[in-house]
């Protein structure tokens, strides 16, 4: 009998833990932990997928992280990215165009992108405050617009510096340019620790952590404390005299810079500076893994960031690789999106799950 | 009366708890054929649980049902929704109208029970097909409008009619109904004008005629003597009286309202700690949906206890949402020689005002968040507590520490029942989600309080222990208090003065020690 009520007691333990930490991430990492074994045995080498995923998750956590603030205000999942990721993308061509290179390069792509961040992320947030309730979906437009006015200014803006316009025309800017002799592997590349196959970005891992920090440090504050309250209950908020557009405001402003960085981050590992419709692209992943993460609509840790980028990270860098060594064919491309959009979709389905 | 036949409706030993909240207990009357009966009570003495058994609402069955009888026309019968109660022939008109805008009164009073046509394509498809007999709907409406005696135009659009007619065609709706022999009228004549109310009372009596019989519930005294057969008046609970309307008078039915047993020995009656006024407040209009304030003008004595009293929807609960910046307000409010700033919730709180809201759960609570949090945060936001500071104040931390020992002396010292400090808000029951919003004010340690219905909703002892608290607060730290609270008794109980609203203005200030017939009286007496 003993044993039973032992057994029972293993089993509450068990059955909490899933409840904690939800069954789908428990599937999701149970499936990864499953490439990561297939990976040797069909023939690719696990440090270089370890390397991969470990890279890919380097270059995403911000943008997964700047999710974090306004879920903390009640304005949702940014899927306004696009909006962050032009004033990153601004930073970065006007950083090139006034001819800094190497890593002072990427210092002023930040500095530089900072300003357009505060005043583009200022407006959004002002008509965030006007639609209060439908934010998501305001946000989601919001991200189509500004991508699309952006890639006619991408062709009208007088940049000239060679590395950057169409070889032809001598204006407009390429759709994808490098950043080699600018800030390519600048953050990836310091302190970088190689074993065997197996490569770690430290720099970049360690930029990701000052952030993250900073963000958990904003959130122990007395406005960041503000900023919870007025994501769990407005009304409450008002009612203790916080002034709520203004720390929905701020919290937007934060979100929009964070993107820009993001998108900073992501191009020095990546090496290409992507412009036109690739804003577009880098909204519903970054939404995605955090949700993954065991966030909900309102509720978002530093924690859920880092587990919901390595897990999405690692699934769609994981599954086209260990597929193809499978069957012999060259079918990343197809499996890579199948499962990123796969992914996508089954996360913006928790998401109902999550709301209030 | 006639004996052989049985009365339309009876009640019997009709008992009702909420989770061992008892709301009523013994409830017996009987309703004869084309009579009419007035139901009064104060909010709360269990008028609409009632009538909610009688008509076989979900949440009784949902909440463990009821004991004792009803019988109608003498077969017990016993509703499991309101269908079954419509088919019995019960209708109700509640206060809420639930009319379709968009369509005439005809098609509003027939819906879905129209009159209909056969034609070649229902016989095909069914008769779902069926086309409408707009005239025959007509003549029924006609009929239904008739039989209330009142002339409304059936072919008017709803959103095009005045408030009155709306709720004639409510009631010609359930009077179309050919089965219907008992209507039960929930506050008809609230929204409307004193010629539109006098117009119903004249319907209710012709439907009486016709042999229909009428529950009629309303806060009017007036009108009940005017029209009713017969009065029960429900206090806690329980009818405390079932007479004829014609041996009774206004004065008696206030009296049986609101005077009970009183315990005196529960109260302390002191003299007014001081003479000085603290808060003055002049003119002061609030639109606040249902309960508009349109014209205070009050002054608050420094270190009392003033009661602000009045029944649903005068007022009442307009005055501190208003003051404290929730709704939009106009006027002059001074305190302590300043004048407060309308509309700017800040501002109050600086002057270290405080605010209990009624709605506990919308206004009051973080509800996803820790009972640490609920406690702290306001007295952590106005003013800096709670707060660790770091490289020479330049970042300033939570402090958490602090925030537990806080919460954890106000868990002891109200009672709060809880598993621990960082329990959600959300899983405490109503009286301890009450007790947790005290001690959120009570952390700001504010020189004056509002405090708006603190016992709503929440069972005996915990009601007690919050007047217990409040009062605690008042002579141990000196601090103003002004409770709403539609109870009149608990304000006599722990109020120095009360004042009492009424069509949204102050009808009068009286002591705490002045009968509760006087009080009755002011609280019916400018009711529009």
């Amino acid at each position: 009998m003993s044993e039973s009520v032992k057994r029972s007691g293993v089993q509450g333990k068990l059955r909490s833990f899933v409840q904690s930490f939800g069954l789908p991430r428990l599937i999701i990492a149970g499936f990864l932990l499953l490439l990561f074994i297939a990976a040797p045995m069909v023939g690719s080498d696990l440090g270089v997928q370890l390397t991969n995923t470990i890279n890919r998750f380097s270059w995403n956590a911000i943008l997964v992280l700047a999710m974090v603030p306004m879920v903390h205000s009640g304005c949702g999942l940014n899927f306004g990215l696009p909006l962050g990721i032009i004033s990153g993308l601004l930073g970065a061509t006007l950083s090139m165009e006034f001819g800094f290179s190497g890593p002072m390069s990427f210092v002023m792509a930040i500095v530089i992108s900072t300003p357009f961040a505060i005043l583009l992320g200022g407006g959004y947030g002002w008509l965030l405050n006007r639609i209060k309730g439908g934010e998501m979906m305001i946000a989601t437009y919001v991200g189509f617009s500004s991508v699309s006015f952006m890639c006619m200014m991408w062709l009208l803006l007088p940049y000239h510096s060679p590395n950057m316009v169409w070889g032809l025309a001598g204006k407009g800017l390429r759709t994808t340019i490098s950043v080699e002799g600018y800030y390519d592997k600048v953050l990836s590349s310091f302190l970088q620790i190689q074993i065997g196959t197996l490569v770690i970005p430290t720099g970049a891992l360690l930029f990701f952590a000052l952030l993250a920090f900073a963000m958990w440090a904003f959130l122990l504050t007395k406005t960041g404390t503000a900023m919870t309250a007025v994501g769990s209950n407005p009304t409450f908020a008002r009612a203790a005299g916080i002034d709520i557009d203004r720390i929905r405001m701020l919290s937007v402003v934060m979100s929009t810079w964070l993107a820009a960085v993001g998108i900073l981050v992501y191009e020095q590992g990546f090496g290409f500076v992507q412009l036109y419709m690739a804003p577009f692209n880098m909204a519903l992943p970054a939404v995605s893994a955090i949700l993954i993460g065991g966030a909900t609509v309102n509720k978002a840790t530093i924690m859920n960031v880092i587990i919901g980028t390595f897990l999405f990270q690692g699934i769609v860098t994981m599954t086209p690789t260990v597929m193809n060594n499978m069957i012999h064919m060259d079918m990343s491309e197809v499996i890579r999106i199948i499962v990123s959009n796969g992914m996508i979709l089954y996360a913006l389905t928790r998401k109902s799950e999550a709301s209030r | 009366m006639d004996d052989r036949k049985a009365p339309l409706l009876e009640m019997k030993n009709i008992r009702k708890d909420f989770f061992g909240n008892q709301v009523l207990e013994d409830i017996n009357f009987t309703l004869g054929e084309g009579k009419v009966l007035g139901l009064v009570g104060e909010n709360g003495a269990g008028k609409s649980t009632l009538m909610k058994i009688l008509f076989g609402m979900d949440v009784i069955r949902e909440t463990g049902g009821y004991s004792g009888d009803i019988l109608l026309s003498g077969e017990k019968v016993s509703f499991q929704t309101p269908f079954e109660a419509l088919a019995a022939g019960i209708g109700m008109v509640h206060q809420e109208f639930s009319l379709i805008p968009g369509f005439t009164a005809t098609e509003n009073i027939l819906l879905n029970r129209e009159p209909k046509k056969h034609s070649v394509l229902s016989d095909v498809f069914g008769d779902r097909l069926d086309t409408l007999n707009r005239d025959a709907m007509k003549k029924k409406a006609g009929d239904a409008i008739e039989k209330m005696g009142v002339m409304i135009d059936g072919s008017m659009v709803i959103s095009d009619m005045p408030v009155g007619h709306k709720q004639f065609t409510e009631i010609a709706r359930e009077l179309s109904k050919d089965q219907l022999k008992l209507l039960i009228l929930d506050e008809p004549t609230a929204v409307l004008t004193e010629h539109e109310a006098g117009a119903l009372l004249d319907s209710i009596r012709s439907m009486a005629e016709r042999g229909i019989s009428v529950i009629f519930i309303t806060h009017r005294l007036q009108e009940i003597l005017n029209v009713c057969d017969q009065v029960v008046v429900m206090r806690d609970g329980r009818v405390v009286q079932d007479v004829a309307a014609r041996d009774t008078n206004v004065q008696e039915i206030t009296h049986w309202m609101v005077g009970r047993d009183v315990q005196l020995s529960a109260r302390t009656f002191r003299e007014l700690p001081s003479q000085e006024t603290v808060m003055s407040i002049e003119r002061l209009w609030v639109d606040m949906p249902g309960e508009t304030v349109r014209d205070v003008t009050l002054d608050v004595k420094k270190g009392e206890i003033l009661g602000i009293g009045g029944l649903a929807g005068q007022g009442k609960l307009g005055i501190p949402n208003g003051i404290m910046g929730l709704y939009e307000a106009g006027g002059r409010v001074t305190f302590e020689g300043k004048e407060i700033p309308l509309n700017q919730p800040r501002r109050c709180l600086d002057a270290s005002l405080a605010f209990v809201s009624e709605d506990r759960r919308g206004v009051g609570l973080l509800l996803d968040e820790s009972l640490e949090w609920n406690v702290a945060f306001p007295a952590m936001q106005i003013q800096n507590k709670f707060l660790k500071k770091y490289l020479g104040g330049l970042i300033k931390w939570r402090d958490e520490k602090a925030i537990e020992e806080v919460t954890k002396k106000y868990i002891d010292e109200l009672q709060i029942r809880c598993t621990s400090s960082r329990q959600k808000a959300r899983e405490l029951s109503g009286g301890n989600q009450q007790k947790i919003c005290l001690a959120k004010t009570f952390a700001m340690e504010p020189r004056f309080l509002f405090v708006s219905e603190p016992t709503r909703g929440i069972d005996v002892g915990a009601k007690a222990l919050v007047l217990d608290a409040l009062k605690r607060f008042n002579r141990e730290s000196g601090v103003t208090i002004v409770m709403i609270s539609s109870e009149l008794e608990e304000l006599r109980q722990i109020c120095d003065r009360i004042a009492i609203v009424s069509g949204g203005s102050i009808a009068g200030i009286l002591p705490a020690s002045a009968s509760s017939e006087q009080l009755g009286e002011l609280m019916v007496s400018q009711v529009k």
